[in-house]
């Protein structure tokens, strides 16, 4: 094959130790990417496009800035961005001038970028190498990834079951090595869920942390763009570089971005230091009847492994976490039935000319959206319309108040709150498409995250039944530091658990060449 | 208990501009009775004194300088452009009379 598929191992630090210890170049690592990522994603479709000539030509640039920062010396090779060189999977919503965005629907296809997203402009710049765009539910709008145009996305560690979603494509391409970290975006648990179901790390920042300039939106009161990584570090240089004020998003804070790296010792001992004396809100109410015995089971393990690396564990009560799904239900179809009524077939995109202007809209709008799309427009647009606004859309919006009012009390009293990430482990393939509201379910435990504002982070937190479970954690506004250290400290402390040691269980299944692409049960074959 | 009659759901459509099937409709007018039943659970809720909450981080006014910069050249705007005339979209007669 002429490419070392042990590269693709490694975690994006050790790629950047090795990238300026000469001891491989980025022109190396991308194709050893790619390769692995041609090879083995027929059976996996995380990938809407792998952009081969692009990749390499970012790489060849890589290796030129290696070069020219080893001639002038070690303190410029220190200076390098994290990120230089390093693998990346852009979401199928993120526009770059030049590449397609579907974002997962039919209603985009053929929509060639005319410009970069900012995220996409600051990776660039941080000589991150963009391998190409992944699946993902169409419009982010699901939680399993089977809502897209192209077809499902599976899941590495079990190829006959969900990734998670909607940003399920950039979590499977980091779980089976195709990239080291990956873009996602997370307006009710669209990176933690998926990232719990890969067994990788996945944060949603506070809303504000990062700019959405040419993200394709969904809720914009609710949308968050954040990092996938394999472990903590490689998640936080990741959102280390995408984060900040960009005058182009008026929603993006200027508040200043702190060093989370620096406060992210590779050394374990000194990580572990980090959780000492700390006070972790646990909420009884996040612990529901329909959680998997074994996900219960490993996230309090989880959360007695930080009581004895030092915190402190605090029983709290968010008593309105049971109106978080009616309220992001309402919320998030509403904003999204005004955000979708862009897509006009007339500018850009899917096009279905079918007489006048009228039923040119009906005709585009009805081919081009896929049937969950359909339902929350329709969800939207009725709770929107004349003499409902004030029974459910107000009605809403007062409810998202008590809702952050629980998480303002709580953490008047802790320094973060640890919980499930998702009730279940990856569930499989077609089980909960015909019941949205058991879909809907999927995303109990994170959604209201998104209602209040706030960052939140899954990391890995061992199986269950062979399946990963994430521990989530949930900070103040603005607190995504103290998320990484505390994610950090469980990483450490943990690090010779025997499940550390373990590789997504089909990895093996995605070698053999004779694969075939993931199917929802009943779908015809696709060739 | 259904809130929504198959007549509301084509309503809602053609104000959502959805053109649907017979076949969709009728699946949407379970589905979406369904998840409007989940609603309900709201009015459990004393509300009356709550302020809503439209955004969640307490920023306002963000104003920037009105300054000429760099836009899309006509070429790139329309490039995406299903149906183009010289410079402009092409859309069906929308004024009678127009030709």
């Amino acid at each position: 094959m002429g490419t070392d598929r042990r590269l693709t191992r490694l975690r994006a630090h050790e790629m950047a130790r090795g990238l300026r210890a000469g001891a491989f170049s980025a022109r190396e690592l991308v194709d050893a990417h790619l390769e692995l990522a041609h090879a083995t994603d027929r059976g996996l479709h995380a990938w809407l496009f792998l952009d081969d000539a692009r990749a390499r030509a970012r790489a060849d640039l890589a290796d030129r800035r290696l070069a020219e920062a080893r001639r002038a010396g070690p303190e410029a090779l220190a200076a390098l961005p994290p990120l230089l060189g390093i693998p990346v999977a852009l979401k199928d919503l993120v526009v770059t001038r030049g590449q397609s965005s579907t974002a997962g629907s039919r209603i985009l296809q053929g929509f060639v970028g005319p410009f970069d997203a900012h995220i996409a402009e600051r990776i660039d710049a941080a000589g991150g190498v963009v391998l190409g765009k992944t699946n993902m539910d169409e419009f982010a709008m699901g939680s399993s990834t089977e809502h897209s145009a192209w077809g499902p996305t599976a899941n590495p560690w079990d190829l006959g079951r969900v990734p998670g979603g909607s940003s399920g494509g950039s979590a499977a391409a980091v779980a089976a090595y195709h990239c080291a970290v990956a873009i996602g975006t997370d307006t009710g648990g669209s990176i933690r869920q998926p990232a719990a179901l890969c067994g990788i790390v996945g944060m949603k920042p506070t809303y504000g942390r990062v700019s959405r300039y040419g993200i394709v939106a969904f809720a914009s009161s609710l949308d968050q763009v954040g990092p996938f990584g394999r472990d903590v570090r490689d998640a936080a240089a990741l959102l280390q570089t995408v984060a900040g004020r960009d005058e182009r998003d008026s929603t993006s804070s200027p508040l200043p971005v702190p060093d989370y790296l620096a406060d992210l010792p590779a050394d374990d001992d000194a990580a572990a230091r980090a959780v000492r004396g700390l006070r972790l809100g646990l909420p009884r109410e996040y612990f529901v009847p329909g959680m998997e015995p074994g996900v219960e089971a490993r996230v309090r393990e989880a959360v007695q492994t930080l009581a004895s690396a030092g915190a402190e564990i605090v029983d709290v009560s968010l008593p309105h976490t049971d109106y978080g799904l009616a309220t992001y239900y309402i919320i998030a179809p509403a904003e999204a039935s005004a955000n979708l009524a862009r897509y006009d077939g007339i500018r850009y995109g899917w096009s279905v000319r079918d007489g006048d202007v009228l039923a040119n809209y009906l005709a585009t709008r009805g081919a081009g959206f896929g049937d969950e799309v359909k339902r929350r427009i329709m969800l939207g647009t009725y709770a929107l319309s004349a003499g409902y606004y004030d029974a459910y859309y107000v009605k809403a919006q007062k409810v998202r108040t008590m809702i952050k009012g629980d998480f303002d009390a709580a953490f008047e009293r802790v320094d973060a709150i640890v919980a499930p990430t998702s009730p279940s482990v990856a569930f499989p393939l077609g089980a909960r498409l015909d019941d949205p509201v058991a879909m809907y379910l999927s995303d109990a435990c994170t959604l209201p995250v998104n209602v209040a504002g706030l960052p939140g982070i899954s990391i890995p937190c061992g199986l269950s039944g062979g399946l990963p479970v994430g521990l989530q954690i949930i900070g103040r506004p603005w607190d995504e530091g103290r998320l990484f250290r505390i994610a950090r400290a469980y990483e450490a402390v943990t690090a010779d658990a025997d499940w550390r040691r373990l590789e997504p269980s089909d990895l093996p299944a995605l070698a053999d060449p004779a694969i075939r692409p993931p199917r929802l049960p009943g779908a015809t074959a696709q060739t | 208990m259904a809130i929504l009659s198959r007549a509301d759901v084509a309503h809602v459509a053609h104000l959502a501009r959805l053109g649907l099937t017979d076949a969709e409709l009728t699946l949407l007018e379970g589905q979406l009775n369904h998840i409007l039943d989940q609603y309900r659970v709201l009015s459990e809720l004393d509300t009356t004194a709550i302020p809503p909450t439209a955004q969640t981080i307490e920023l306002e006014n963000i104003l920037r300088e009105d300054t000429p910069g760099s836009s899309l050249t006509p070429e790139e705007a329309l490039a995406g452009a299903p149906e183009r005339q010289g410079d402009y979209f092409v859309v069906p007669v929308v004024v009678e009379g127009a030709d």
